[in-house]
């Protein structure tokens, strides 16, 4: 029996290694069809998908865009700014009248933890949470996943360490709790005032100086710094902590082997990230964006599923025999 | 596993073996030679019977026809009626197929609903000069018009019957076999 999504694919730490498996096996042949002369099947036909996005975002809009389109569904964007949602409409009010619409699924990305777990109990369509506050962002975790182990040939054993600002990074929570569930073992390195205070609690092993986590790790996930984090107080500067906590060629250099190098983008180049290593040999921040699009295609597929009481008739049709 | 199920062979593995030779020389037949041939099997058994045509056509003519895997998954018409989804296998079109002569393998030929789903996925990736179809068991039963260029092994199977194709490298033999459905678990 293959493990089922269920409605909604709302954050990493509530699947099971099964669950996560299957996306990232489903993902694989996804990949192949963004490589061919039409990119396009008919798999979503007549399904339509809204991408409700209060926050800002290109890459991952544009990934779910691709994604949606690429299987062939009917997408409809909105955004926060020029949407009734600027003149206080509620979220909730906002999703049931597009649902009155009669759309199939909704994207969303808010800045509030919980929101897309939130308008997920309220409405029939199935939600994908495209990062909510400093919650989870799973199909950027699963990517990270899926590009790991493409390079790894597994998950299981392997050493990430995420470097930054964990404390106010979804992308961080996803990546912690899907390699943990298969297996990896998970590094975190920051500035102490941008780590959370229950980090101890989440199975990871801490270090404070970026050297340690070099040497100790397979892979480094370098998360964004976001700049307002200096002016409320958190770094001195930028220049402190490109000095400490940057990762630099000469830094990497210094380790014994090869360290992978992922970023979930946009980058601060020069800031957590150097230019020669952004770009050097180690790099697959460009493979995690390609993967981004067959992560969310296969999420997609997944979350489609049709009707429970139809899959006894499909049984007998499926297949030829 | 229950008590045996009640089955009927129609090939066993040396008939299996001699089916899948004929239809490799009815290929090379059909197409004047291997110019411009390209042989695409269906995951999953299609694609297991397609690399053992093209070795045959290899040991025959001395040359290795390009081989490609289709899953027809994403093409199905029931995916709207399915419950959980099925899962997705590889596809694989090595060359461009423009102008090429595509043979489609499968194992076991019904409905016809797969090669529709076949022809469909094809086409998005160019415009073969022609497509012809193989298919090692034609069960009978079509429910579109759809019919093979090459068939290893015409039978007439009820609707109550299933036919499975078994092979080598997956299942541990070759044999293709015919059974009440259910009987088979």
């Amino acid at each position: 029996m293959t493990p089922s999504l269920g409605k909604d694919l709302l954050g990493l730490e509530r699947l099971s290694g099964d669950q996560i498996k299957l996306i990232l096996d489903t993902a694989e042949p996804f990949k192949e069809i963004s490589e061919r002369a039409i990119k396009k099947v008919p798999t979503l036909r007549g399904a339509t998908i809204v991408n409700l996005f209060f926050e800002a975002s290109t890459r991952t809009r544009v990934s779910f865009e691709f994604a949606e389109k690429r299987l062939s569904a009917d997408t409809v964007n909105v955004a926060a700014s020029g949407s009734s949602v600027s003149k206080g409409e509620t979220l909730v009010d906002t999703a049931r009248n597009l649902e009155a619409m009669r759309i199939d699924m909704v994207v969303i990305r808010h800045g509030a933890s919980g929101a897309a777990q939130f308008l997920a109990d309220r409405i029939e369509s199935n939600v994908i949470n495209a990062g909510d506050g400093t919650h989870e962002h799973p199909t950027q975790g699963l990517l990270d996943l899926l590009t790991l182990r493409d390079h790894f040939g597994r998950l299981d054993g392997i050493k990430v360490c995420i470097v930054g600002d964990v404390m106010h990074s979804r992308v961080a929570r996803s990546n912690i709790w899907g390699l943990t569930k298969m297996g990896a073992q998970v590094g975190v390195c920051g500035p102490r005032s941008l780590l959370p205070n229950a980090i101890d609690e989440m199975g990871v092993t801490v270090f404070n100086r970026v050297e340690e986590a070099i040497e100790w790790a397979d892979a480094l996930n370098i998360l964004r710094l976001q700049l307002e984090r200096m002016t409320a107080g958190y770094i001195p500067s930028l220049r402190e902590y490109n000095r400490v906590f940057g990762v630099s060629r000469e830094r990497l250099e210094r380790a014994h082997r090869d360290v992978l190098i992922l970023h979930p983008g946009p980058m601060n180049r020069g800031v957590e990230i150097d230019s020669d290593v952004a770009d050097g040999p180690f790099s697959v921040i460009l493979e995690q964006v390609t993967n981004g699009v067959a992560v969310r295609m296969a999420v997609l597929y997944l979350l489609s599923g049709g009707k429970p009481e139809l899959a006894e008739s499909a049984k007998r049709g499926g297949g030829e025999r | 596993m229950a008590a045996p199920p009640k089955q009927t062979t129609i090939l066993d593995a040396r008939a299996f073996d001699r089916t899948l030779r004929r239809m490799a020389d009815e290929i090379v037949e059909l197409n004047n030679g291997t110019e411009g041939l390209v042989i695409v099997g269906i995951q999953r058994r299609g694609v297991q019977l397609a690399a053992r045509i093209v070795s045959s056509i290899a040991e025959r003519e001395k040359i290795e026809v390009p081989q490609g895997a289709l899953d027809i998954t994403l093409y199905r018409d029931d995916l709207q009626t399915v419950g959980p989804r099925p899962v997705v296998g590889q596809t694989r079109i090595p060359v461009d197929i423009d102008g090429h002569h595509v043979v489609i393998v499968d194992d076991v030929l019904y409905t016809g609903r797969t090669i529709r789903a076949a022809l469909d996925e094809l086409a998005d990736f160019g415009r073969p000069r022609r497509i012809a179809l193989a298919v090692l068991i034609d069960r009978g039963g079509r429910e579109l018009p759809i019919q093979p260029d090459i068939v290893g092994k015409r039978i007439s199977a009820e609707a109550t019957q299933r036919v499975d194709v078994m092979v080598e490298d997956i299942d541990g033999r070759d044999a293709a076999v015919i059974a009440e459905r259910e009987a088979v678990t």
